[in-house]
């Protein structure tokens, strides 16, 4: 597997932007791969990426974007399955890395959005502004395959290799405080049934 | 379905009535109850097994899996079941998840933990504050019934459903 910037460190990574990372992502998915967003602004911009059928948006449950990916993944093992969430979240869970390094899903990718802060709530740093890194954690829990994203082409090439090769894995970009593109509609049936539509699970 | 049987124990029921209902998924963080039972489950290839971190965890796997089209069960202990409030208020209450729970019940009947004690108390109300369906299983005769009953009402009216293993069924000599 080649890996093209395979020494980004925090540090190095360039800062990117959520809003046009998570487009270059959902632009990349062709094979009705699930996406599994986190609350907040990850969240809100994957609704503002477009309502793709295969997008489900968490509305509270802060810290569950990862094991509710994982059961997709377990459901589903020939889809490819991608966990969006965001620093502030994944802090609050990250028993989560060891238990998807542990069942090890060939489809199962998480994307980190780091900004070091809680935006939403008025940008109160986080743990990873400090003396946490996220990709060391999860490398530390067994997810071996692990990277910070140098750049935007970095990132493309990251979900290329994600959506080629087997996981799990983890992408981890250094995002800024840009304010989310769009606020998803607050409707969890409404939001389960497009979700099982997507998967083709409703009964 | 097949009948119960006296040789039956109430861990082989469980594992017969999850496989006959097709849940097939179970996540667990252990206690001492639940031991056999996990044995069992893992020792079954019918079960995909997950042991995670934390039970919210659990929730979240579950319910990803039943979205998926897999059903799940989640194990854990009442201190446990204390932890995943938050999750069940704003994930399985909210988006009609079909959660299924088996709790073992510690902090009553001879506990010897004051802090078991004490968080046992608080099951009961947050589950009827939440409006999930609950149940303590305190006879062997009553498990078939009870756990077969729960998953199929949970799936078909899209509810969470709390299967509580009293240690009257758990603890007591037979």
């Amino acid at each position: 597997m080649s890996n093209i910037e395979p020494n980004v460190t925090r540090e190095t990574a360039a800062l990117l932007n959520r809003t046009a990372l998570t487009r270059r992502l959902v632009a990349r998915l062709k094979a009705e791969e699930a996406v599994v967003a986190g609350i907040g602004h990850t969240n809100f911009d994957l609704w503002a990426s477009g309502q793709r059928p295969q997008n489900f948006y968490m509305l509270g449950s802060m810290g569950l974007a990862t094991p509710i990916a994982l059961g997709v993944a377990i459901a589903q093992p020939q889809r490819k399955v991608f966990a969006l969430d965001g620093d502030g979240s994944i802090l609050m869970q990250l028993g989560a890395f060891g238990t998807v390094a542990a069942t090890a899903p060939k489809n199962l990718t998480i994307v980190i959005w780091d900004n070091g802060a809680y935006h939403i709530t008025g940008a109160q740093k986080t743990l990873t502004s400090t003396t946490t890194d996220i990709v060391a954690v999860a490398k530390g829990a067994g997810l071996q395959q692990a990277q910070w994203a140098a750049d935007e082409e970095h990132f493309d090439a990251l979900v290329d290799e994600a959506l080629a090769g087997d996981g799990p894995r983890l992408i981890v970009a250094k995002i800024d405080h840009g304010k989310p593109a769009g606020v998803t509609e607050r409707d969890p049936v409404k939001i389960r049934l497009n979700f099982m539509n997507g998967l083709g699970t409703r009964a | 379905m097949a009948g119960e049987t006296t040789t039956e124990t109430w861990e082989e029921t469980v594992v017969r009535v999850l496989k006959a209902n097709d849940v097939s998924l179970v996540s667990y963080v252990p206690d001492n109850v639940l031991a056999r039972l996990i044995r069992l489950l893992e020792a079954d290839p019918f079960f995909t097994v997950i042991a995670p971190a934390r039970e919210e965890e659990a929730v979240g796997i579950v319910t990803g899996a039943y979205m998926g089209g897999k059903r799940g069960i989640a194990l854990m202990q009442t201190s446990g079941f204390a932890t995943i409030v938050n999750a069940l208020a704003s994930l399985a209450c909210p988006f009609q998840i079909p959660l299924l729970m088996m709790i073992s019940e510690r902090g009553t009947l001879g506990e010897f933990q004051q802090g078991q004690a004490i968080v046992c108390r608080t099951m009961r109300p947050v589950l009827q504050s939440l409006g999930i369906e609950h149940f303590a299983i305190q006879e062997r005769s009553q498990v078939e019934f009870v756990v077969d009953g729960m998953v199929r009402q949970a799936f078909a009216t899209q509810a969470p459903a709390a299967m509580i293993l009293s240690p009257l069924l758990t603890k007591r000599a037979a």
